[in-house]
């Protein structure tokens, strides 16, 4: 009884194997190996002592054991259709990639973690044991004070509402207390994926404003990510990694991760659910006030649906948040750039990744390359996001489909939100160009894909499996996610096409260097094209834009202002202004240079009725006022001191006036200068007539015989000289106050 | 005095035909411009030659403001724009700028090419007219020119219907088009926040009435029609093509799917694909559950409901048919109506409200012979029935909406007078504010009276802040004192140090030296003392300080100083001296001082 068949081939530098019933293998290889297939107990052992890089496929059995003794480790995986092994033996680590369980692993087996790694540059996409951990970090969209450890969300903070930030400096955790903060401004939707993080378990109880299409799409993607995640079942996790010894070990961008402990798993759907609900709606130039002191509104931004740029003002200051925004014309309402002048302070960010990439270009060889591929019978891969810059590519396909002749060309679009994200796309007329407005005039839908649907020539499934596996037709051109490779639909399609070189990947989305994507799949025998699509601003467009709108100051990321590392002659890829901007970098304190003179106050009608102006110069007049302030949220009104309540009966009076004075305010300035003829004359009109006028170096000193007073009259100043004659000394001191002006 | 001015060219203790003038801080804006379905006159339109006779329209009005898409809201807009002439601008929501131009060419084809009236816009009007609109967004603050600005709410009534604020300054009025306070199966009920505006201008339909729970009037319709399509009657309901009938057809569709019925319903002329894609496509403007199932399941996919032919009103057996317009006054419900009218088993149902004239306002009358054109007559046997479904705010939802809002006056349009004057006086008795009801032509006046709005220096307000303590305390008001600079066209408030100073002014001091005698037998140190101790007793609240080595004691800033007599060293000599900001405090110490010292102070 054998069970096991192991046929050797060394000449033809290929291995067959066959046990009776189940298993074929075909691997090729010039070196030693053994082959162990052992069908009746439903698993294959393959190991290759010499080489670390295998490749078992084992389609009718349920789990793969495999062993690779040099490295030391055991996976295991269970597969039905297609999955792959790789084994970094240089880096200590395996990608598994399983997609009938949904996940995909890249474990490290001396050290039990997991580690996806995408783009040294501008990401950060890292996951560990089992993917019960997820952090995303994108520098480039660093938030102005607040760096939460999955950093797809931009926090701004309102720099008037929080004068103090207490910022502790890293390598410390804890960069502030997110329960300080009052509001959180939501740009757009790619800007939001981390508030969960900070809207729970954080002590949290701000308010966070967005636009409806950010609100819906940001959720959608939200679920998306959770979805993703939640196919990977749970495992132990593991932390030794993160031990400053080990960590430094390790390959890649993961050894220069500073703060692998602030790492959060990822969110639950519940998670996200009640973070949303707390996300309060605002429409484009709506103003919204924050606990009396300051207006916020959200300006159209031009970059995606419902994306927006934020004013934060007061009555004498503004502050500008830019951030993702586009002059292009796409399908979003264009940029509302007037609303942005007299800025005190601009806060510029989220400029485009890609400053050397034509959007329009690029968007002509994606049609190119796809219609290319697609005529010489391979299959087109479209790794992208679910909502955004798919809109657009589907309109330039429905335009190019028949001029190139693509008619029969299915066009599947697979994500778990597809069909929701197709159909909120053409709710939000509101939010969309005049073009597609219009077009919701007449009714029709606003965007083409409505007809590449009902024409059948658009089909979208929630996942590979179900609908899809029973009517996918090649060749064909799939979009699906995650644009990192890393997780989602996208790394079925990899394993599936990446051996074929009539088949293409083309990279849309610049988030992610397509090079590190594709890394963990090589080699491979796909075409791939990148085609990066990034519609926000670019430095050229942005100085056109600030010299049009001339904020006061200018804050941005330190990055913009120096040419990339990597093309540092390149001087026109960078910020370059009449006035250096304000430059921050990660976890910098900057206080922002503007003074605040003035609070608008309201004046009460009676109170303003019962001021008395006198005019000090031409054009200038003064009143003084007296009243009572009233400070309520903020807001501050000035209303007329109730006049005490009638003198008392006379039995009480000289009780009275034996109490002191209240503690009332002081009597206003004086200013001006009493005429000596003038006063003489009115002192005369007022029967004091004896009076002997003395000179002396700075005036004169009258004496008052009768009275027995003395006046000393300087040019600012008076001095009235009365002893036991209160009648007469409030007289004079009146007679005085005439010549006066009071302030 | 500022003043608010109203006048009703339209909706003026009526219905109809709305159009209501506002004057606010120099502007003049336009609240709808609505026809009378009731006249096929003159009457039909506003007065507009209550402007025109004083100059154009355009030059008059700052801006025109279309509350939602019903002919009696925006029936003259074509008329008043083209034919009258106003280039300026008209706002209105997405959905209303969408839907409004389709009802209006409606009316056009109705007037013109049924009746044969000529001197009526053309559709090239209406698409001029149109081109004049700039859509709103809700809660979108829009900034008409320098000093106005207006805000749009939700008001639930329609698709895409809108209650506007409007802002000039400090003063603001809300006009509230047509609303409804309680959310009905496929839009969300009105809501505004607490702007306090100047003036309310509110619609006042069912002033009198407090409805029924809406599941009643609900399930008295369901039963009426299933009663009536059981004995194998006919039902008709007459509609206007977007609204109510969406509303209609979502609680039919339901209801036919529930009790599993299979008489036809038909939804009159090719509207209703096109009408049902509106709703499709706006669907941010209904009610939040239609929204969230939107994606599974759009509720404006009838199954159950097919279009109507003409042909279809002869067939045999029951039948239910929606069709327009829907006060009977003219095209294809009028001839069904007519076609129908004979047969007792037969029904129409009047689901909203009929304005004086029209067919629908007399058989919910009761008449029973309608004199026709053509001097023919027509028996009415069919069953009428009224069901209020047309979603206008209650006098429960008015008084609802003046709480939300808290209007300082409040101003009535869009009501029969009988019924305004008993909700006028429900609401000045319940609010104590000031509840007008101008006729057409009349003008009300409204007195504001604003705020002055004053930039005051943040060192002064800091330093009153700070004086009062953090928490207000409401026995010791907080007293500020300032000086007002005005200068072209600012008002600032600062401290009078400051005001000094910008305004380059030195300052005149004024100081009050008095010289008190006492008789007090003990040394000098002994009477400084006594003196000391005597004011702190006194002088409760203020600072007091010993200064022995001066031989002088200071209350606040003001100093006494003690000395002997050369002539008797049991008379001391006070010296007094204060400056005239501490005049008050130097006035009582003189004459405190002067009465002596108690002798129980040691």
């Amino acid at each position: 009884m054998l069970f096991y068949v192991v046929i050797c081939c060394p000449m033809l530098s290929y291995v067959i194997l066959c046990s009776m019933l189940f298993c074929v293998v075909l691997c090729y290889s010039l070196l030693p190996y053994v082959i162990l297939c052992c069908p009746m107990l439903f698993c294959v052992v393959l190991c290759c002592p010499m080489l670390s890089y295998v490749v078992l496929c084992c389609p009718m059995l349920s789990y793969v054991v495999l062993c690779c003794s040099v490295l030391s480790y055991v996976v295991l995986c269970c597969s039905m259709l297609f999955y792959v092994v790789l084994c970094y033996s240089v880096l200590f680590c395996v990608v598994l990639c399983c997609p009938m369980l949904f996940y995909v692993v890249l474990c490290c087996p001396v050290l039990f973690y997991v580690v996806l790694c995408c783009s040294v540059l501008s990401y950060v996409v890292l996951c560990y044991s089992m993917l019960s951990y997820v952090v995303l970090c994108c520098p480039m969209l660093s938030c102005v004070v607040l760096c939460c450890p999955m950093l797809f969300c931009v926090v701004l903070c309102c720099p008037m509402l929080f004068p103090v930030l207490t910022l502790t400096p890293p390598p410390q955790r804890e960069l502030m207390d997110l329960s300080t903060i009052d509001v959180i401004l939501i740009s757009n939707y790619h800007c939001m994926m981390a508030l969960p993080y900070i809207t729970e378990h954080s002590g949290f109880t701000g308010a966070v404003y967005a636009t409806e299409p950010t609100l819906q799409i940001g959720r959608l993607l939200m679920e998306e990510l959770v979805n993703h995640m939640e196919r990977v079942p749970k495992a132990q996790t593991a932390t030794c990694w993160k031990n400053k010894e080990i960590q430094r070990l390790l390959p890649g961008p993961l050894k220069d991760v500073a703060e692998v402990w602030a790492w959060k798993r990822c969110y639950t759907i519940q998670e996200v659910n009640s973070a949303l609900s707390k996300v309060q709606l605002v429409g484009y130039s709506q103003k919204v006030e924050l606990f009396g002191a300051v207006q916020v509104s959200p300006l159209s931004s031009g970059y995606s649906l419902g994306s927006s740029n934020w004013i934060i003002q007061s009555h004498y200051e503004k502050v500008s948040y830019m951030s993702g925004s586009s002059l292009l014309t796409t399908h979003p309402q264009p940029m509302d750039q007037s609303s942005l002048k007299n800025s005190d302070i601009l806060i510029l960010t989220g400029l485009t990744q890609m400053p050397t990439a034509n959007p329009d270009g690029m968007l002509g060889e994606f049609c190119s390359n796809l219609a290319m591929t697609i005529r010489a019978g391979g299959n087109v891969l479209v790794p992208c996001y679910s909502s955004g810059v798919i809109y657009d590519l589907l309109e330039c396909l429905y335009q190019f489909i028949d001029s190139a002749n693509l008619g029969s060309t299915p066009f599947y679009f697979i994500s778990p939100i597809a069909n929701s994200s197709l159909e909120f796309s053409q709710i939000f007329a509101e939010w969309l160009c005049h073009n597609k407005q219009s077009k919701v005039y007449l009714p029709e839908p606003p965007f083409p894909h409505a007809e590449l649907i009902q024409t059948n020539k658009l089909k979208h499934y929630p996942s590979i499996h179900g609908d899809f596996s029973s009517e996918f037709r090649q060749p064909c051109v799939v979009f699906t996610g995650h644009p990192s490779l890393r997780f989602g639909d996208v790394v079925h399609f990899m394993e599936l096409w990446g051996r074929s070189s009539l088949n293409t990947i083309i990279f849309t989305e610049p988030d992610f260097s397509y090079l590190d994507a594709l890394a963990p799949y090589q080699p491979l025998a796909m075409k791939c094209v990148y085609c990066p699509i990034d519609t926000r601003l670019n430095f050229h467009q942005v100085s056109k834009l600030l010299k049009e709108i001339q904020p006061l100051h200018v804050v941005c990321p330190e990055q913009y202002t120096q040419p990339p590392p990597a093309q540092s002659h390149r001087s026109d890829l960078m910020l370059e202004l009449p006035a250096p901007p304000l430059p921050y970098r990660r976890c910098s304190v900057l206080s922002l240079p503007f003074r605040r003179r003035y609070e608008r106050i309201h004046l009460l009608p009676e109170l303003a009725k019962s001021l008395v102006p006198s005019e000090v110069k031409p054009g200038v007049s003064v009143a003084t006022v007296s009243g009572m302030l009233q400070s309520k949220d903020n807001k501050h009104t000035l209303m007329s001191v109730p006049r005490p309540p009638p003198a008392a009966p006379t039995k009480k009076r000289k009780r009275v006036a034996e109490e002191p004075p209240e503690l009332l305010a002081p009597k206003p300035l004086l200013s001006g200068a009493v005429p000596l003829d003038g006063f003489l004359a009115t002192l005369h009109k007022h029967g004091v007539s004896e009076v002997k006028v003395e000179e002396t170096a700075d005036g004169h000193i009258l004496h008052l015989q009768a009275e027995d007073a003395l006046i000393q009259m300087e040019a600012h100043a008076t001095h009235i000289v009365c002893d036991n004659n209160e009648p007469m000394r409030t007289t004079l001191r009146d007679l005085v106050l005439r010549f006066l002006q009071k302030l | 005095m500022p003043e608010i001015k109203v006048t009703p060219l339209g909706a003026g203790q009526d219905v109809g035909r709305s159009c209501i003038l506002v004057s606010i801080g120099g502007k003049n804006i336009m609240l709808d411009c609505g026809m009378h379905m009731g006249f096929n006159d003159d009457r039909r339109f506003p007065d507009f030659s209550y402007i025109t006779q004083n100059g154009r329209l355009t030059e008059f009005l700052d801006c025109v403001i279309i509350s939602h898409f019903h002919l009696d809201h925006c029936g003259a807009l074509p008329y008043m724009s083209e034919m009258v002439g106003y280039d300026g601008p008209i706002y209105m929501t997405h959905p209303t700028k969408a839907i409004c131009p389709i009802l209006l060419e409606d009316f056009r084809k109705i007037t013109v090419d049924k009746k044969g009236e000529t001197n009526f816009f053309t559709s090239q009007m209406i698409k001029d007219c149109m081109k004049k609109v700039v859509p709103l967004n809700l809660h979108q603050t829009v900034q008409v020119d320098e000093e106005l600005e207006i805000k749009a709410y939700y008001a639930g009534h329609v698709l895409g219907a809108a209650m506007v604020q409007i802002k000039v300054g400090s003063e603001s009025v809300v006009y509230t088009g047509d609303y409804n306070m309680t959310p009905d199966r496929h839009l969300g009920a009105a809501w505004i926040d607490k702007c306090r505006p100047d003036l309310l201008i509110s619609e006042s339909t069912y002033a009198t009435t407090i409805r029924d729970s809406k599941r009643c009037r609900e399930r008295d319709f369901l039963k009426k029609v299933h009663e009536t399509v059981e004995r194998g009657g006919k039902v008709l309901i007459p509609v206007f093509a977007l609204g109510r009938a969406q509303e209609l057809c979502i609680l039919l569709e339901t209801f036919w799917e529930r009790m599993n019925l299979k008489a036809p319903i038909y939804f009159s002329t090719g509207m209703t694909e096109k009408a049902n894609h509106y709703y499709k496509l706006f669907i941010t403007w209904t009610n939040q559950k239609i929204r969230k199932t939107f994606v599974q399941r759009n509720m404006f996919e009838f199954k159950h409901i097919k279009p109507f032919d003409r042909s279809y009103a002869d067939n045999p057996g029951p039948m239910v048919v929606f069709a327009t317009p829907g006060m009977l006054h003219a095209g294809q419900s009028l001839q069904i109506f007519k076609k129908w009218a004979g047969n007792e088993k037969n029904m129409v149902i009047m689901p909203g409200y009929c304005v004086q004239g029209t067919i629908g306002h007399k058989i919910l009358n009761g008449q029973r012979k309608l004199e026709l054109e053509g001097r023919s007559t027509l028996e009415v046997k069919l069953q009428v029935e009224y069901m209020s479904f047309s979603a206008h705010a209650d006098a429960k939802g008015i008084m609802q909406l003046i709480r939300m809002a808290e209007p300082r006056n409040m101003l009535l349009v869009h009501g029969e007078a009988v019924k305004m004057e008993f909700l006028k006086g429900k609401i000045e008795q319940e609010f104590s504010i000031d509840c007008y009801m101008p006729a057409n032509g009349e003008t009300t006046t409204v007195t504001t009276n604003p705020n002055v709005p004053v930039d005051i220096s943040l060192n002064l307000l800091k330093r009153e802040m700070s004086l009062g303590g953090t928490l207000p305390d409401p026995k010791k008001p907080r007293t500020m004192h300032g000086t007002l600079i005005m200068k072209e066209n600012s008002l600032r408030l600062v401290s009078p140090e400051q005001a000094m100073k910008e305004l380059g002014l030195s300052e005149h001091h004024l100081r009050f030296t008095c010289r008190v005698q006492l008789q007090d037998p003990h040394s000098d140190a002994d009477t400084l003392h006594r003196i000391y101790m005597h004011l702190k007793s006194v002088l409760k609240g203020y600072t007091t300080q010993h200064l022995p080595d001066s031989m002088s004691v200071m209350v606040e800033s003001i100093v006494v100083k003690v000395s002997s007599s050369t002539e008797d060293p049991n008379t001391k000599v006070l010296l007094l001296s204060w400056s005239y900001q501490d005049e008050d405090l130097g006035s009582f110490l003189s004459t405190l001082l002067k009465k002596g010292l108690p002798s129980t102070t040691v």
